[in-house]
């Protein structure tokens, strides 16, 4: 059940495509990368489809793509439009700067400091967050009494919404009554005062704490589902060899986890770019600009300072960034693994 | 995506004396049929911001009492909070459909919708009873000699203090100088007491200082001339951010205030409310807000007395200029002739009184004064109407993204990050830019 999440769509995408072109569907036991390939390529093979049922699919495609073109490609055709004005919001843009907002951009400490600090968040999180995730699938993989309840319990917190969490972790933050600040005394470190979100120098990593409690559980989650859908005669015929736990783990385990680890970081680094609801409830972005994120600064050039111009240019160079390096991604690292995934649900069918 | 508890003082104007708990989003009301006629049938649509008691039943009821008295004519009041009305009024406005009458706080978001045709010129309209209105509190609704807005309530900023803490600390009187003021921190350090509760988070409880320091350093006319020239590039500006700096120097706020919220448990509100600091800068609904975030409910009731900003030596500005703001109404392109009937009427004296009676607004009418029960409010509203000069808050009476650059720049300054050099430098640029 659990690898259906990561590559489930895909999977019963292609047991419905697939059949009606394939002879001889394939069995339970047929070896997989011989027959898949052929099998996957089958529904995007060139074909004279028969007429009734181009209509057909233009029909059942019609509402869907009239939505997507309405509220996902208009808009962002118009922000790109508006992102060329130096213009308020109010009544139609006249004054047209062409790429001034984008030149701008560059030169705005704020904004440049956003990418920064968006490249921190992503490093921490691969260095720290995904590990710790890894580690803790790792253990409740492990036969262990009550692992049910832990699981349960660390996935709980990506449960709650990004602002319910803010609004939690301002309260435990606060510098007079925070559960922070009595944890830390407790544990003999002192009362770390003011230090969690008002010090300028440290808010980012209280942030980076924030975002790991929530999201943690969530890759966890991933992993343990990608652990389970190892086949345990792998690792056991990698212990009667006489491999140690670590190379167990080393050399059988992650690299076999290779397609889970992949897409996490994936989901680790798009979340981070698109970061916005938590650090506004969290921090509006400060002290002095310290935690704010891309999509903060567009929120604060577009609904506070009203120069929607600019703040639709922010939002078009979010974008950018977002597909550049999905589409890199997807190019570089995630290729192989859609590839993969044919031939190893195939093998599962 | 509002934050569930975010209070700016635009909103605490309104909600004063109840706090933000209870945000009530209201319908969102098509801009129904505006044509009108003598005697025929109207729709006015209605925004306002008060969305809590006490204010908002007086609304309702003058309504009705308006609508009886009109047959024929239809209010629709919409009560949004302070954000969602913000957003939804951009919304609607840049569709070029504005309500026929909406808060406003005058200033340069009035300017900006002046400037798009979307509010009504009123000069001539309210020409016969303009003159009843406190002149300060009609300044920031006059744009190049034009009226296009009505303020209901008129207030200042000032220093805010705990009289017990100061009896602690052995200050004998309220400072009246800057540097009885800063003598007046030291001697509350001193006594362990935090000298100033400040909201750093928020931006704009800070802007206060700057501004005020401004306006006794420079003078009235010096931020007026600002405006007009787009420039901020005046030494005396960087006098009042060393003056700042002074303060901020020694560190006289509360633990952790560059993260602490206006209205939270643990914001400037409750730290003062609480007993926790000597003092804040801060406008006139300063009381109520205190006590609603006041562990106890309660306040410092008469222990909170209200003195004006200090002056400073040699500067040009005087002791009786005032800062502040209120509220107002304005009037949408295609209102409705009854809408401006309607808005005489709430402006009357008696309904001003019972506005003044709820103890969450100082009225702007001249005669229903008599109507605010508070000494300290009583103090402030005797206070505006000699005022020798007025200026709006800075972050209201200027284009958003100068108002917005003020509030970054002096929150950058009093978080040491910023010189005051480069507080005026940065706000020229934006100026510039606009």
């Amino acid at each position: 059940m659990p690898r259906e999440t990561t590559h489930g769509p895909e999977a019963s995408a292609r047991t419905r495509t697939g059949p009606p072109a394939l002879s001889p569907v394939p069995t339970q036991n047929t070896p997989r990368p011989a027959t898949w390939p052929a099998a996957g390529s089958a529904p995007r093979a060139p074909r004279r489809l028969p007429r009734h049922n181009v209509v057909a699919i233009a029909l059942f495609l019609a509402p869907a793509s009239l939505l997507f073109v309405l509220l996902v490609v208009t808009p962002i055709l118009l922000a790109m439009y508006t992102s060329l004005f130096k213009w308020n919001g109010f009544g139609i843009p006249a004054d047209f700067i062409g790429l001034g907002n984008y030149t701008r951009l560059l030169d705005d400490t704020v904004f440049v400091g956003d990418l920064k600090r968006g490249a921190i968040l992503i490093l921490l999180s691969l260095v720290f967050q995904l590990p710790m995730a890894l580690g803790l699938a790792m253990l409740l993989n492990q036969p262990l009494r009550g692992r049910a309840v832990y699981r349960v319990l660390f996935f709980a917190p990506y449960v709650l919404s990004e602002v319910i969490t803010a609004v939690l972790f301002k309260l435990v933050f606060s510098p007079n009554q925070g559960l922070a600040n009595k944890v830390t005394s407790w544990l003999g470190l002192g009362d770390l005062g003011a230090s969690w979100l008002a010090d300028p120098s440290w808010v980012l990593y209280s942030l980076f704490i924030v975002i790991t409690w929530k999201y943690f559980g969530f890759h966890m989650i991933l992993y343990l589902a990608g652990r389970q859908s190892i086949p345990n005669e792998i690792i056991e015929a990698a212990e009667v060899d006489g491999a140690s736990v670590w190379k167990t783990f080393r050399y059988v385990t992650l690299p076999l986890l290779g397609p889970t680890i992949r897409i996490s970081v994936f989901l680790s680094v798009i979340g981070a770019i698109q970061l916005f609801d938590m650090v506004w409830v969290l921090t509006g972005g400060g002290p002095v600009n310290a935690s704010e994120t891309m999509a903060v600064t567009m929120f604060q050039f577009g609904f506070r300072r009203f120069e929607v111009g600019y703040a639709s240019a922010i939002s078009v160079a979010m974008f950018l960034i977002s597909l550049v390096f999905a589409l890199l991604y997807q190019r570089y690292v995630l290729r192989r693994d859609t590839e993969g995934a044919v031939t190893t649900m195939g093998a599962r069918r | 995506m509002t934050p569930p508890v975010q209070f700016s003082r635009r909103s605490l104007l309104g909600a004063a004396g109840v706090g933000a708990g209870a945000l009530m989003l209201g319908a969102c009301g098509d801009d129904g049929d505006s044509g009108s006629g003598e005697g025929g049938t109207a729709t006015i649509e209605w925004w306002t911001i008060q969305t809590t008691d006490p204010i908002k039943p007086v609304w309702a009821d003058l309504a009705t009492k308006f609508q009886s008295a009109n047959s024929g004519t239809t209010i629709n009041i919409t009560p949004l909070e302070n954000e969602a009305f913000k957003s939804k009024l951009t919304t609607v406005t840049q569709a070029g459909n504005p309500p026929d009458l909406f808060q406003s706080w005058g200033g340069g978001v009035l300017a900006q919708q002046k400037d798009a045709s979307l509010v009504k010129d009123l000069t001539g309209d309210t020409q016969s009873w303009k003159d009843t209105i406190v002149p300060a509190a009609l300044e920031p609704y006059t744009l190049d000699g034009k009226v296009y807005g009505i303020p209901w309530d008129i207030g200042m900023v000032g220093f805010w203090y705990n009289k017990d803490a100061f009896a602690k600390a052995k200050i004998a009187a309220p400072p009246t100088t800057w540097g009885e003021l800063l003598e007046a921190v030291r001697k509350l350090k001193g006594a362990g007491v935090t000298p100033l509760a400040l909201a750093g988070k928020d931006k704009w409880p800070a802007h206060f200082y700057y501004a005020y320091l401004c306006m006794r350093v420079g003078g009235v006319g010096a931020l007026k001339e600002a405006a007009t020239s787009k420039s901020f590039d005046n030494p005396d500006f960087v006098t009042a951010g060393e003056r700042l700096k002074e303060l901020v120097d020694l560190t006289p706020f509360q633990t952790g205030f560059l993260a602490a919220e206006y209205g939270t448990p643990d914001g400037q509100a409750a730290t003062m409310g609480n007993g926790k600091a000597g003092m804040e800068l801060m406008g006139q609904w300063a009381p109520a807000v205190e006590k609603e975030w006041a562990a106890n409910k309660q306040g410092l009731g008469d222990k909170l007395g209200f003195f004006s900003f200090p002056g400073v030596d040699g500067g040009k500005g005087q002791l009786t200029d005032v800062f502040g703001g209120g509220n107002g109404f304005a009037l949408g392109k295609d209102a409705p002739a009854k809408t401006l009937e309607f808005l005489q009427s709430l402006l009357s004296v008696e309904n001003q009184r019972r506005l003044a009676e709820t103890g969450a607004i100082i009225p702007t009418v001249k005669g229903a004064e008599d109507g605010i029960k508070d000494a300290n409010l009583k103090t402030i509203s005797q206070a505006v109407a000699s005022a020798t000069g007025f200026q709006l808050y800075l972050d209201q009476a200027w284009p958003p993204a100068v108002g917005a650059q003020v509030n970054d720049s002096v929150a950058a300054l009093v978080a040491g990050q910023a010189s005051p050099k480069q507080v005026t430098e940065q706000i020229t640029s934006v100026f510039k830019s606009q």
